[in-house]
């Protein structure tokens, strides 16, 4: 045990920082996961009866593999930062409790749509909707929050009610590109009409949070435009334009007749997260509570995360794996779903 | 009402409408493997149809136990910061190892186990129903070390108040785990027995031909059978152990205030904290010392042997406690009487039972009696878990932290306006998700009926999705 606690040199410093970028690691493909499966759910009431259907045919082998990212990272932040859990999800109570309801309510709409009595499905359709569009407003309303520092002034609620509307409008946005690559037909061209829309959303969501987060905390002004930061650091928006302006090109030529590109939209759109992510996590290092508490001050016991290490490097390669070989399963475009 | 109170109702809230579909999911995966096996080797469509039929019933408690999963996770942050800080090193590594090890393996493979029947191989669709069910009994079993590790904490010690494990070994085989866990997997068997048996003689009662409700409604009913014995033989265990582990619980089940001998087996009593005696008791001498020392003279220890020199009671609240493990024992009683009689009567017609009409398969007032008792498995989880978690009141972890130390200071106000809407979601969601069970099965039973689309529905609709 003391040989593989002090491998990386001090355990205090080497065991947050991997736990942190575990914990990063795992919102990250929670954001983008949950994130299609809830956009999805968020564009339902502009599609017909029979779309639906294929909808949900594109992500219900998913959906609940996909929450369970988020079951991780809380568990990780939960495991590894106690001290910050606890101040994290108190600031946060009101926020977390609706979105749990929201998850509630669109996990259970998965399997009473069709379960239910065939008059209530509509109902059953809106409670979907209802849910996916809570559970997306309320984790758009807490990266506000946090971005603001937890604080609870009319700025930052106001603030982080835009956020909130970003990002329901960035999950939409990945949604329908997972329903581009997922779908054919009307229901394909239809998603990239939605695509489109979301993506002003995206953009101004990401600009939003750019220009706030600064001016916020002169902690993060300084570490954006402080020589030579800024100059490494302006890799990220320019990738960023580029990108957004390869999304808009692509989109404006999808669907293609053979659908050989229909694919570029979401891998266009977790490039964009998987910056957006970055840059946030580059602005609030080394902190868990903005301001307030580093990583390195919240850690659990060293050799209690040592013991969560172990397992992780173990099991992790197998969970990857046998997701893998759920998405290899059920590649290509959506298909009836059926138990039999 | 102030913080303390609202947070613990409301934890107690969520984990129990929680614990209601993991109790299906971890036997009822475990029993579809049985009908798939059976399947496979005898050919027979009816073990399919089985299969189809209970698929979509394990499909949707699963969802539900999902959903209200992913709540549990998050509420011991917002309600319990306490519990994480004092004994966060040790909780921390079991839930992490739950989630890694049980959480993905059944959330992925469980897409594999409901749609991809007919797009992968048999044998691997076969694998990921093993793996499901192997997945939901792995949560229970990390889950329940530190349920049980709660109630009988070792391999830690504590430095400034915060406890450090000093033997993982020992923490996870804590002494009342093996007990705990044997219990409560077969609790969750119990369950599935019940409600199988129960909706498959709601299904006989309408009249249903199809060959699988029988085979169906005999697996139940040889289950429970095998079952009730094994458990109530089990639970007797657990009590043994949790009296040496947490007398002042078996004193508050017992009902009893004096450390004595000959101590009654309390049939009926009503508690009374204020003058800590008993009214209108009945009871059996010397059953409870019979029972838990076995001789009638066994010294049995009483409530009032903890109590703080200042007066306060050490012990957990007696009514709940002692009601509780009375409803949880009653039923396990009446489930033996339900499945040795039908047992009985299903070896009895074994020769003719083909040629009977579905009514006749069982007396229909047997059949009654298990509709009735479709749920009583709920029931007597719940009334053990509220047992097990309201006895080792005042503690949260016995004889380290005490759940007053534990809670968040959220104001009061904001507790209740998030228990009300969790109460109110639950209520509505237990209420749709029986009706919908009982719906299926009246909608298999009589089919034809109820099958129209809801609405004019495209003329080739592409997909349907599957139920
Ligand atoms: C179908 C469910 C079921 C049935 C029929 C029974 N139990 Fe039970 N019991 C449980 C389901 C359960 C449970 C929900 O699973 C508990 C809660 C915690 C645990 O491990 O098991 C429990 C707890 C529990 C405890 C509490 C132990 C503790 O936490 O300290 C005792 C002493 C018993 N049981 C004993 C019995 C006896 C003597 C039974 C005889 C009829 C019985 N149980 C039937
Ligand atoms: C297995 C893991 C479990 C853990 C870690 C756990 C933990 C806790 C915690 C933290 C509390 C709050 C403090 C308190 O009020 O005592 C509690 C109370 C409670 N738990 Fe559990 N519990 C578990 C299982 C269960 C289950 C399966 C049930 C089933 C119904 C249950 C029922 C309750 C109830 C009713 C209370 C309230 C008791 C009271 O306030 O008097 N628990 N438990
Ligand atoms: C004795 C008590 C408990 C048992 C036996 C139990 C068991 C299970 C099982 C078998 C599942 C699989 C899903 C299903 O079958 O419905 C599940 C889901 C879940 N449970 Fe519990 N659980 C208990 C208490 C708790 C507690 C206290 C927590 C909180 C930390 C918790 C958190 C979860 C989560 C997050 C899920 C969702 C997993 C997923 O995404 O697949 N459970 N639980």
């Amino acid at each position: 045990m003391d040989t593989l606690l002090t491998l990386f040199g001090d355990p205090n410093v080497w065991l947050p920082i991997t736990f942190a970028v575990l914990m990063g690691a795992s919102i990250l493909i929670y954001v983008v996961l949950d994130g299609f499966d809830l956009g999805v759910g968020i564009l339902f009431p502009f599609a017909q009866p029979d779309e639906k259907d294929r909808m949900i045919a594109s992500i219900g082998p998913f959906w609940d593999a996909n929450e369970t990212w988020l079951v991780l990272a809380i568990g990780l932040l939960l495991v590894a930062f106690p001290a910050a859990h606890g101040t994290i999800l108190t600031a946060l109570y009101l926020p977390v409790a609706i979105m749990l309801i929201g998850l509630i309510l669109r996990g259970v709409a998965f399997e009473f749509r069709v379960k239910a009595p065939p008059r209530f499905k509509p109902h059953w359709d809106t409670v979907f909707w209802l849910g996916s569009l809570l559970t997306a407003l309320s984790q758009g309303f807490m990266l506000g929050l946090y971005i603001l520092g937890l604080a609870g002034d009319a700025i930052s609620l106001g603030f982080a009610l835009l956020t909130a509307v970003f990002l329901a409008a960035g999950y939409a946005f990945i949604g329908a590109a997972w329903l581009i690559m997922k779908a054919e037909g009307d229901l394909q061209a239809k998603a990239v009409r939605w695509a489109k829309r979301g993506l002003v959303g995206v953009v101004g969501g990401m600009a939003a949070i750019s220009l706030a987060s600064p001016l916020a905390s002169p902690r993060i002004f300084q570490k954006w435009f402080a020589f030579p930061e800024i100059v490494l650091l302006a890799p990220m928006p320019i990738m960023a334009a580029v990108l957004i302006v390869v999304l808009w090109l692509a989109l404006r030529h999808l669907p293609d007749s053979r659908d050989r590109w229909s694919f570029v939209p979401f891998v266009g759109a977790i490039a964009l997260f998987i910056l957006a992510f970055a840059g946030l996590a580059y602005s609030f290092y080394p902190f868990v509570v903005p301001d307030q508490l580093t990583i390195y001050e919240a850690a659990s016991a060293p050799e209690s995360l040592l013991i969560i290490l172990i397992g992780t490097v173990f099991v992790l390669p197998a969970i990857i794996g046998y997701t893998a070989l759920s998405y290899t399963v059920f590649r290509g475009k959506a298909r009836e779903l059926t138990y039999s | 009402m102030e913080t303390l109170l609202l947070s613990r109702i409301q934890f107690g809230a969520n984990i129990s409408f929680h614990i209601l579909f993991p109790t299906i999911t971890i036997a009822l995966g475990w029993v579809l493997l049985f009908f798939k096996l059976r399947f496979n080797a005898t050919g027979e469509e009816r073990w399919m149809d089985a299969y189809r039929f209970w698929v979509k019933v394990f499909a949707l408690s699963f969802a539900l136990g999902v959903v209200s999963g992913i709540t549990m996770s998050f509420q011991f942050g917002t309600n319990w910061p306490g519990f994480m800080e004092r004994v966060g090193n040790i909780a921390g590594p079991l839930l992490a190892y739950e989630v890694l090890t049980a959480f993905f393996l059944e959330a992925v493979f469980l897409g594999i186990m409901l749609f991809g029947f007919s797009r992968v191989p048999g044998w691997l669709h076969t694998l990921a129903t093993f793996l499901v069910a192997f997945g939901t009994t792995m949560s229970a079993f990390w889950i329940l070390v530190l349920n049980s590790w709660m109630h009988t904490p070792v391999g830690f010690e504590l430095r400034d108040g915060v406890a450090h494990a000093t033997d993982w070994f020992a923490i996870i085989f804590n002494p009342s785990m093996p007990y705990r866990l044997t219990h409560m997997l077969i609790a969750s068997g119990l369950t599935v027995s019940f409600l199988i048996a129960g909706l498959s003689a709601f299904r006989l009662l309408l009249g249903d031909r199809d060959k699988s409700v029988r085979t169906a409604l005999k697996t139940g009913v040889v289950l429970a059978a095998m079952l009730i014995p094994v458990q109530i033989f089990v639970g007797d265990l657990h009590g043994l152990n949790t009296l040496e582990y947490q007398p002042q619980k078996v004193a508050a089940m017992e009902g009893n205030w004096e450390t004595r001998g000959n101590v009654p087996l309390l049939l009926f009593a009503l508690p009374d904290e204020e003058a800590r005696e008993n009214r209108f008791e009945i009871g059996v001498p010397n059953g409870a010392s019979l029972i838990l020392k076995h001789h009638a003279d066994g010294v049995v220890p009483g409530l009032n042997d903890f109590v703080a020199e200042d007066g306060t009671p050490m012990h957990p609240p007696v009514s709940p406690v002692f009601w509780s493990f009375r409803i949880m024992v009653g039923t396990g009683l009446a489930m033996l009487a339900l499945s040795w009689g039908s047992a009985f009567l299903l070896w009895r017609n074994r020769r003719n039972a083909d040629a009977l009409e579905p009514r006749q398969t069982l007396n229909p007032w047997v059949l009654r009696g298990f509709v009735a008792m479709t749920f009583s498995g709920w029931l007597a989880t719940l009334s053990g878990w509220y047992t097990t978690e309201i006895g080792r009141q005042p503690w949260l972890v016995n004889g380290v932290l005490t759940t007053a130390e534990a809670v968040a200071n959220v104001p009061a106000p904001m507790v209740l306006s998030t228990l009300i809407a969790y109460l109110a979601t639950y209520a509505a969601l237990l209420a749709i998700y029986i009706g919908v069970l009982f719906y299926l099965a009246s909608r298999a039973a009589r089919p034809g009926r109820e099958l129209r689309p809801p609405q004019k529905a495209p003329a080739t609709p592409i997909a349907v999705p599957a139920e």
